[in-house]
């Protein structure tokens, strides 16, 4: 098998087992004796619970308990917490209500959790579960983010007054005033980004089981980041101790921010576990998911973009309302704030930038980081104003952006962020090769020939990966360090285990990790097997989230890998009588340079663990560890450009073409790298043209099924044309930047401009249904003619 | 409880089942079959797409007593001798899984495509309209829908080899 190394497509180690039905995903997993959970959830998206009659689900058949929050709260289970700090421009800590895995007396949104049932069998544990009896007092509910701080709304925590959680600002407000008293022309718009649901196909699931005797809890579960969930449970909910307590994430079916949070499934199923004495296993409907899984977006905002007499930006000034929903969720807080505003200089030299940024209390599903959190809502906002802009003083989009992109680095933008290298022009140059950007007035033409409307669109993303430097993010609030630990483990027969705190659930690590090693050593894939997702193998890991397993995952492995590489060295020097610097390591064999003295690695692994003859004051092995703490974020870049045709009499929008042109830093695995962003380009297409949640009256969740909430299928979308381009990220020791997140945070805009482009009508917001893009228009072209 | 037998990836299985008993259900949790999966509640994602008879069925919607005397086949009765099967070899040489999860259901639809429009017959469009069913998150489709072709223009190739 021939060595493949960094830049190599290798196809990925993980796929025999899913392809053949083999995968071990944590509702594969069966305990002795479990018994099964089913919740009791809220019908109503506000109400004070009176009472729970639980008598006739206990006499049901196979019903071992039914357990409720008054007991949850009585064995000293903790509030589910946000950890992550804001405070408000006037200095106040943001207002965090309390948020208990089992509600026992005011339910916040549909579906919260009151009651749990455990039975035998699952369905024992539903028919049990549709016998409890809540009486509840119904409230006045809101939904809408600024309906909720409007004077008669309905307030939702007794801590956040009129549900404001905070106001927050960044960036210099006078000279962003100063710089809209010169500007020569002003671009004003009302953007909205819409909320949805990330949706991975695995639903959510938990198996807890206590051994009594051991006084020691197992939980498997669907995370991102088992290691991050264990302390959390441990920290905060007081389900254990950390070393009473083992948390395993087996194979994960996605996750796209989802499954970052430790929720009130997983923790009652914890407690309930020690409470029936039996195993308990949790697994979540789509219905549930689509209740309780942590949404996405939902800003409302108001933006103003200032340019000079040369159309070169002098200003920018964003308000944002951000909807948290009922209760503030793990990084609920960071979404719309440092991970939001602090890219909202986008590709651009903008010398003021402001924003102030509401986060509002409502009678929904708690909202937390979906795919790109934050940086897309960013990149959003910034590129349609840029495109309008554009349009306004009659500028190509292409030109305007050209006119205005940051072409030196460092460059320190007024929002915190310090960009470390980038090339925007050349994505942007190939964006529109590839694109054919010049040819499309002719293309434009020929669509109008048969009576289709044509228009195209481009959006200029830039997104912070890598995260984060553990010290820097500590001073704007976050509660953990976003380090990555690595351990690299050579048995004596040569064979590389590593193990890693990042968390592959579709990622393909096995792979992309393997290929650092094959790299390093010129071993084979077949001598390297990942270890990740148990909390009982990796010593501690941050795990998967904002693009950061290259970035900072593998920069720990690397980091590792040079102590494993120097202690080899050091022993072949040993054993060959050689210099250690004459050591050169090739083809699975470490080389005495000049000579014809060699090792096989196999041979130096065997010396380390025989250690006969080592050199003097060695210790015996040869494994090592490594944590790495990021210097800087990392800045993926690029250019996507959509171009759509409309059918006037339908509205509805074919995508005919969709470009992208990345930065990523250096590429590991290419293959891999082209799945990412093609799955990320379909969940942003997925929020521009078909996704949102919509809530009724009464606060009732109208998309909370696949009939209902419009996932995107395979032909609703097209193939893509992908290029990337690389930068070095200077920062970490390979030079990569993050691909992960990408694809979800440059397509919105780029499909958004494209149908406004097309109608002739900026007004649009997501997602772009037909009926809205047909009567947006038809009301354009009514305008025209009066 | 009814008795239900069918034969499931070539054995004849049999188990007495409660009556309302999914088909789903019973590969996943009697027959311990766990490559089938559950995605949603509506039979809109095809994560559960087993064969029944040789035609591309919702397991999660159709009772295991509706199997009864079926031949069933699930995505582990698919790579034959330790081989897989074109379609799961295509999918891996195309990048056209992440997760997983969807896999099965994903590959069990292609077959029962392939089959039905006769290999080498499958264009673009056709895949994508005819994957109307199966959900997927991950990979935005792109290579699934070269994975499904490849593997229909190589079973084409077979099927003329073999002529």
């Amino acid at each position: 098998m021939a060595v493949e190394g960094i830049g190599a497509r290798a196809l990925r180690k993980e796929d025999k087992r899913f392809l053949t039905g083999k995968g071990r995903y944590t509702d594969d997993i069966v305990a002795p004796g479990m018994g099964f959970a089913a919740f009791v959830r809220s019908p109503h998206a506000h109400a004070r619970i009176k009472g729970i009659d639980a008598s006739a689900a206990l006499a049901k058949p196979g019903v071992d308990a039914v357990l409720t929050g008054d007991q949850l709260v009585g064995d000293g289970i903790g509030n589910i917490i946000c950890g992550w700090m804001i405070h408000s421009k006037d200095g106040t800590p943001m207002k965090m209500g309390g948020w208990r895995a089992l509600e026992p007396e005011l339910v916040r949104h549909v579906g919260q959790a009151v009651a749990v049932v455990i039975a035998d069998t699952l369905g024992q544990a539903r028919d049990a579960a549709d016998a409890v009896v809540v009486d509840y007092e119904e409230l006045p509910s809101v939904t809408d983010a600024v309906a909720a701080l409007g004077p008669d709304a309905p307030q939702i925590h007794p801590e956040a007054e009129g549900n404001l959680i905070f106001d927050w600002e960044i960036g210099d407000e006078a000279a962003v005033n100063a710089a809209f008293e010169n500007a020569a022309h002003v671009t004003r718009m009302n953007i909205q980004n819409n909320r949805v649901v990330p949706n991975p196909m695995e639903p959510r699931a938990a198996l807890a089981d206590y051994n009594t005797a051991e006084e020691h809890f197992t939980l498997y579960t669907t995370s991102q980041n088992p290691h991050v969930a264990r302390l959390v449970l441990s920290a905060f909910y007081n389900i254990a101790p950390e070393h009473k307590l083992r948390v395993v994430a087996p194979d994960v079916g996605g996750g796209f921010g989802a499954k970052i949070y430790v929720y009130p499934e997983e923790m009652v199923c914890l407690w309930a576990s020690k409470r029936v004495g039996r195993p308990v296993k949790w697994v979540c409907d789509r219905t549930e998911a689509f209740l309780t899984d942590a949404h996405g977006r939902d800003h409302q905002s108001e933006a103003e973009l200032a340019l000079d007499s040369d159309n070169k930006i002098i200003g920018l000034r964003v308000k944002t309302v951000a909807n948290l929903g009922a209760y503030m969720s793990l990084f609920s807080s960071a979404v719309p704030t440092y991970l939001y505003a602090t890219l909202l200089s986008g590709q651009y030299n903008i010398p003021a930038v402001h924003a102030n940024v509401k986060a509002v209390y409502t009678n929904t599903t708690p909202v937390d980081a979906y795919r790109g959190a934050g940086r897309p809502e960013a990149t959003y906002l910034l590129e349609r104003i840029m495109e309008t802009a554009a349009r306004e003083v009659g500028l190509s989009p292409a030109d305007f952006r050209r006119r205005n992109f940051v072409r030196s680095f460092p460059h320190q933008t007024p929002v915190i962020m310090c960009y470390d290298a980038g090339d925007y022009d050349a994505t942007l140059d190939a964006a529109l090769n590839a694109a054919d950007y010049d040819g499309f007035p002719a293309r434009k033409a020929e669509a109008a020939s048969r009576g289709k409307l044509r228009g195209i669109g481009i959006s200029c993303y830039i997104e912070a990966c890598g995260i984060a430097p553990s010290a820097a993010v500590g001073s704007l609030g976050a509660g953990v360090g976003l380090w990555e630990s690595a351990e690299v483990r050579v048995n004596p027969v040569g064979t590389i285990e590593i193990l890693t705190g990042s968390h592959s659930h579709g990622q393909g690590h096995e792979t992309t990790f393997s290929q650092l090693v094959c790299e390093r050593f010129g071993l084979d894939s077949d001598s390297v097997a990942i270890v990740h997702g148990d909390t009982d193998k990796v010593q501690f890991g941050m795990g998967t989230y904002g693009s950061r397993s290259g970035a900072v995952g593998m920069s720990a492995i690397v980091k590792a890998l040079d102590k494993v590489e120097a202690k080899a060295k050091k022993i072949a020097a040993h054993l060959m009588e050689a210099s250690e610097g004459d050591i050169q390591i090739e083809g699975g064999e470490l080389k005495v340079a000049g000579t014809d003295k060699k090792l096989s690695f196999t041979e130096v692994a065997l010396a380390a663990y025989t250690a006969h003859n080592l050199p003097e004051g060695m210790e015996p092995g040869l494994k090592e560890g490594a944590f790495y703490d990021p210097t800087n974020f990392t800045f993926p870049a690029g250019t996507y450009i959509c171009e759509v045709e409309i059918d006037p009499e339908t509205g509805k929008t074919e995508i005919v073409n969709f470009v992208a042109a990345d930065d990523f830093g250096k590429v590991i695995n290419p293959m891999i790298v082209e799945g990412q962003v093609h799955g990320g380009l379909v969940q942003g297409i997925g929020q521009a043209l078909l996704e949102s949640v919509t809530y009724g009256e009464n606060g009732q969740l109208l998309t909370a099924t696949y009939m209902d909430y419009a996932m995107p299928r395979a032909d609703d979308v097209p193939s893509f044309n992908l290029s990337t381009h690389e930068t070095l990220c200077p920062g970490n020791p390979l030079g990569i930047k993050g691909c992960g997140e990408a694809g979800a945070i440059g397509s919105p805009p780029a499909v958004i401009n494209a149908i406004t482009d097309a109608i002739g009508n900026n007004d649009l917001t997501m997602p772009a249904k037909p009926e809205k893009v047909w009567a947006l228009y038809h009301s354009s072209m009514k305008e025209a003619a009066e | 409880m009814s008795k239900v037998s069918m034969v499931l990836n070539g054995k004849a299985v049999s188990a007495d089942v409660e009556d309302r008993t999914l088909l789903v259900s019973f590969i996943r949790e009697v027959r311990e079959l766990t490559g089938t999966h559950v995605g949603c509640d509506t039979s809109q994602c095809g994560a559960c797409v087993v064969h029944v008879d040789g035609r591309a069925v919702k397991s999660c919607t159709m009772l295991a007593a509706q199997a009864d005397g079926a031949e069933v086949l699930t995505i582990e009765g698919l790579a034959r001798d330790g081989a897989l099967h074109p379609i799961q070899a295509a999918f891996r040489e195309h990048h056209g899984l992440q997760c997983g999860f969807c896999t099965p259901g994903m590959i069990l639809s292609a077959l029962d495509m392939i089959n039905r429009h006769g290999p080498g017959n499958l264009d673009e469009k056709t895949i994508r309209h005819e994957l109307e069913g199966n959900i997927c998150r991950c990979t935005g489709y792109h290579n699934i829908v070269k994975a499904i072709k490849a593997a229909s223009d190589q079973m084409a190739g077979m099927a003329q080899a073999a002529e």
